[in-house]
């Protein structure tokens, strides 16, 4: 399978010859760059795709106008949030207001570091991967806050309160799901991770305990990435908008940016700890058929995988009504936590006895 | 005495306790579908009270009906409640044909019926999707509009206007049907039970759906009748209240339907006393489609019309419950006084005794399945 290793490894020569000691600092600027990148594209993507699923699940046409196919209707809008003035209300605490959208946006693109592209392409092998992914995933929590206290406005406190409550239980049960894979895999890091699932995707190795943590890590960062059925914190019809109730121009797209962000990082984390990452489907033993498989790119496998989490994701959004606060709690700490806990345990009796694929 | 100082700070007239907050949900908000507004004080997410606060679209409909000749008066009430406009023109013809002591020809009468049935079945469906979209589910929405605009369609045909139809009038109705009303009510009633599936997998039986209505905003039957609710709020408090029944009009007295009652009285009996009345409103059209009488579509009615000296007063149900029309009369060419006993307005009154105690969350549902339309309140 192909390894773009050789070219990273290329190109930090190449650098280093020209460069000398400032080569980690410009591999950081050329990294930064193509993290804006890939964060302003997948923005636009996610957003077109979710307008256009939506559409096709309400019998609609949704964007058509702008480009072929509706295609640049997101980098129309996008234009439009930066051309818009961004207004402060009066009574607002103006540093934190505007610091918000950038505590949310930052927490979205730090994550964007440990996750394996493609084999070979991926920005920070970091040997705690899931836990730093973890840890990081929870800044988020401290810009919505910041956002529904500064802005001075009684639906985004509430908005943010909820949302606080919120991220801070479904934190536990994602958590919880994620070790069980940690301890199958024996490894935080996430190429080790995706190297243990190369005779098979976890999913399928791990018996019926993996598949309930699996639904339960969907269920949780659905929550935690505040989407229908879970978005209380910006539940339409009951906080107007919620914390981003005052925010407009381009804070709120902000805002609305890093949401789908976190949609892709959570939808791709899921696929790298339990449908293998970029890992081909391999089924041990069928020799033919996993060399077949390794033709089509590791690229294509992990967007793939990812992109069928994000539409799995997007079709609850579109086809749910939304849980009243106290439900969504009950759900958490009465449901998923024990059952999460007990599951832990499974898996880990099953690691030790191996019996796991 | 009216003090502006009371609706501006609602805290003047009732000091807050510790830890408790006053928000404003509307004029201009999501759930309240129009310019309600209510003023809410919460504890946390607890609803301790809530004051709506009316007259935002106040057009005094009543006042101006007093300078609008017996014709005319009739148009102005498609704009109360828009959304069964065909109902509310009827209650005012039949209140007016009461003072005329007129006979109104068998095919008028049956053109009148399926038209109220056909009204009320597309006023529910939009109850449907917004009651949905209320609790965050945004695509029942679409689907049922997607049947709501057949009907519109068929009305468009027939009447000329998708809205505020001013088919009814004095003497029966405004034009005769159109040639393919028939067959396109029939087409509607195989795509209604061919759709109203979808609604029932996607919303009825849907266990979020489920745990966000049943037992919430309950109103007791003693509660219902003491409010003045009508229509299915009453009905699924087990209040049996239906003017089609009770007071026949319009020849419903020989029409076969149920009356839809429940007996939980929370969101998810009002949700289904509704679903039910649309099978009950397809029931009564597939029983008169094909029995529509020829001859005339209306009575022969002098131009101007003048009504004896006295007073008068009809009742209709419309999709939301109880319309009455009170008219006195002073013999002219134009009410002396006119009053409208609307349906939402005492529905409305209900709505803080059924959400204390509960969540913002619940109060949504509960607001929501009140079926409210804002210009029906104000007038």
């Amino acid at each position: 399978m192909f390894s773009f290793q050789q070219w990273a490894a290329t190109i930090h020569q190449w650098l280093q010859m020209h460069t000398g000691n400032w080569v980690v600092f410009w591999e950081c600027v050329i990294i930064a760059l193509l993290a804006i990148t890939l964060f302003a594209v997948l923005g636009l993507v996610l957003v077109l795709l979710e307008r256009k699923v939506a559409a096709h699940i309400q019998i609609r046409l949704g964007p058509n106008r702008v480009g072929p196919g509706g295609m640049l209707q997101t980098v129309a809008d996008t234009l439009k949030l930066l051309m818009k003035e961004g207004l402060v209300p009066d009574l607002a605490d103006k540093f934190l207001f505007n610091l918000a959208p950038f505590i949310v946006m930052m927490a979205a693109m730090l994550l964007l570091a440990p996750i394996a592209f493609a084999k070979g392409i991926q920005i920070w092998d970091i040997n705690i991967g899931v836990l730093y992914v973890s840890a990081v995933s929870s800044i988020s929590v401290i810009g919505i806050l910041m956002a529904g206290w500064s802005s001075n406005n009684k639906y985004a406190m509430l908005g943010a309160m909820r949302s606080g409550a919120q991220i801070v239980s479904y934190e536990l049960s994602a958590g919880f799901s994620v070790l069980c894979i940690v301890v199958l895999s024996g490894s935080l890091q996430i190429s080790d991770i995706i190297a243990a699932q190369e005779n098979g995707w976890w999913i399928f190795k791990g018996h019926i305990p993996v598949i309930i943590s699996f639904v339960i890590f969907i269920i949780a960062v659905t929550a935690e990435t505040n989407r229908a059925p879970f978005d209380l914190a910006e539940a339409e019809s009951e906080l107007t908008a919620g914390f981003h109730t005052e925010y407009s121009g381009m804070r709120f797209a902000l805002f609305f940016l890093a949401e789908y962000i976190n949609i892709f990082i959570v939808c791709a984390i899921g696929a790298t700890l339990y449908l293998g990452g970029w890992m081909p489907l391999h089924i041990a033993n069928w020799t033919a058929f996993n060399s077949i498989m390794d033709y089509i790119p590791s690229s294509v496998w992990f967007m793939g995988k990812t992109f069928a989490l994000i539409l799995l994701i997007m079709w609850f959004r579109w086809t749910f009504p939304r849980l009243r606060v106290d439900q969504l709690l009950t759900l958490e700490w009465k449901y998923l936590l024990p059952i999460g806990l007990f599951n832990l345990l499974l898996v880990t009796l099953m690691a030790i006895q191996g019996w796991h694929f | 005495m009216y003090s502006e100082t009371t609706i501006v700070n609602p805290a003047a007239s009732a000091p807050l306790k510790e830890g408790q907050l006053v928000i404003n949900v509307g004029p201009q908000h999501p759930a309240t579908h129009g310019v309600l507004h209510l003023v809410i004080t919460l504890e946390g997410e607890t609803i301790i009270k809530i004051e709506p606060h009316l007259g935002y679209i106040h057009r005094s409909i009543e006042k101006m009906s007093e300078s609008l000749s017996y014709r005319q008066f009739i148009y102005v009430t498609s704009r109360m409640d828009y959304l069964s406009a065909h109902i509310n023109n009827l209650a005012c013809a039949l209140c007016v044909e009461k003072g005329m002591q007129l006979e109104i020809p068998a095919r008028a009468q049956v053109i009148r019926i399926i038209m109220s049935e056909l009204t009320r079945i597309a006023s529910h469906e939009l109850w449907v999707g917004a009651m949905a979209m209320d609790l965050g589910a945004f695509t029942p929405f679409f689907y049922t509009f997607r049947e709501r605009e057949t009907i519109n369609d068929i009305m468009e045909q027939t009447c000329g206007a998708r809205l505020t139809m001013n088919y009814m009038v004095p003497g029966g109705v405004m034009y005769d049907l159109h040639p393919e009303f028939v067959s396109r009510v029939k087409s509607f009633i195989q795509q209604f039970k061919n759709k109203i599936t979808e609604l029932e997998d996607l919303v009825t039986n849907n266990i979020i759906f489920r745990n966000r209505t049943v037992g919430i905003g309950v109103l007791s039957k003693a509660d219902a009748i003491s409010f003045g609710c009508t229509g299915p709020v009453a009905r699924a408090s087990g209040v049996d209240g239906d003017i089609r029944k009770r007071f026949p009009y319009s020849g419903y007295e020989q029409l076969e339907f149920e009356q839809c009652i429940d007996t939980a009285g929370d969101s998810f009996a009002r949700y289904i006393v509704r679903i039910k009345e649309m099978y009950q409103s397809i029931h009564i059209i597939e029983q008169l489609i094909d029995a529509i009488p020829e001859g005339d579509f209306q009575a022969k009615t002098k131009a101007v019309i003048k009504l004896p000296k006295g007073e008068f007063y009809s009742q209709v149900e419309t999709a939301r419950g109880e319309l009455g029309v009170y008219i006195i009369s002073e013999g002219g060419t134009t009410p002396y006084r006119i009053k409208y006993r609307s349906p939402g307005f005492s529905n409305l009154s209900a709505l803080d005794y059924m959400a204390r105690g509960s969540k913002i969350g619940d109060l949504m549902a509960t607001m929501g399945t009140l079926d409210l339309v804002i210009p029906d309140i104000d007038r």
